[in-house]
């Protein structure tokens, strides 16, 4: 399976918790903060809120919540904003069938991960049944 | 805080209610407000809605479906929903989100969605 790594070069902005609905608002204003820090143009602004935003709510329905990172570094010669979502939830079962456009286990219409993947720059999943998923995403400037 | 005590106002007037979202929508809010409208157009016989998103930075696919899902429950009860002022970066976003919102009326602004209504209501 392959492993998420991080850079140690990288540079560590902000933590949160997604325990509820009112977290998740916060945390992507928190993104889109350190979007516009990072000089991302209003329409990556949006982008990189409206993928965290798919995020954090499948954490918060899916896993009951979860640990988000956000960090800054240099990825491949870009400037790029990092957000690293963990969960400690039940895991997905078929990642492949998850990044599916329309495919949907519960209440959500599908867009969620194959969406806030096209919306970023570079997407990363790693998920073990009962045991959690972590999601990263980058968006650069 | 208590977030639960924030209420999103809609005003009527004639036969159109108006509805500006100015707060950053927490799931519950959106689904909220859907209840609102449906029951501000049972209680005054409103014919069209109209939803200002123009201050709204962000639409994700919960939101997009609260709104689409709020057309088509408004259009059941015989009244017509409009979606104005969507910014570009939102429209942008919403299009590679792969929500395409099917049945939402949107109009640039909150007077050319009010002659959308307008005309609609001659129509019928």
């Amino acid at each position: 399976m392959l492993e998420i790594v991080s850079d140690k070069s990288w540079k560590l902005l902000e933590k949160c918790q997604i325990q509820n609905e009112f977290d998740i608002v916060k945390a992507r204003q928190t993104v889109r903060h350190f979007a516009k820090e990072t000089g991302m143009g209003i329409v990556d602004q949006t982008r990189i809120t409206t993928a965290v935003s798919e995020l954090f709510r499948n954490m918060f329905m899916y896993a009951g919540g979860g640990d988000v990172v956000i960090e800054k570094g240099i990825v491949e010669e870009n400037n790029t904003l990092i957000i690293t979502c963990t969960d400690t939830g039940p895991g997905i079962d078929n990642v492949e069938l998850a990044m599916t456009d329309g495919y949907t286990s519960g209440q959500g219409m599908g867009y969620g991960l194959p969406g806030a993947k096209r919306l970023v720059d570079k997407f990363e999943i790693v998920s073990v049944l009962n045991k959690g998923t972590t999601v990263r995403v980058m968006k650069w400037k | 805080m208590d977030f639960n005590e924030k209420r999103i106002p809609i005003i009527k007037i004639r036969d159109y209610l108006i509805v500006s979202i100015q707060v950053d929508m927490h799931d519950r809010l959106a689904l909220q407000l859907q209840m609102q409208i449906l029951e501000e157009i049972s209680r005054t016989g409103a014919k069209g809605v109209l939803i200002d998103i123009s201050t709204l930075e962000m639409v994700d696919s919960f939101i997009g479906r609260v709104l689409s899902g709020m057309a088509s429950m408004a259009s059941i009860m015989d009244a017509a929903v409009v979606i104005v002022g969507m910014q570009p970066a939102v429209a942008i976003t919403l299009v590679e989100l792969g929500l395409e919102m099917p049945g939402v009326d949107t109009a640039l602004n909150m007077e050319l969605g009010m002659e959308m209504l307008e005309k609609r209501l001659i129509k019928a």
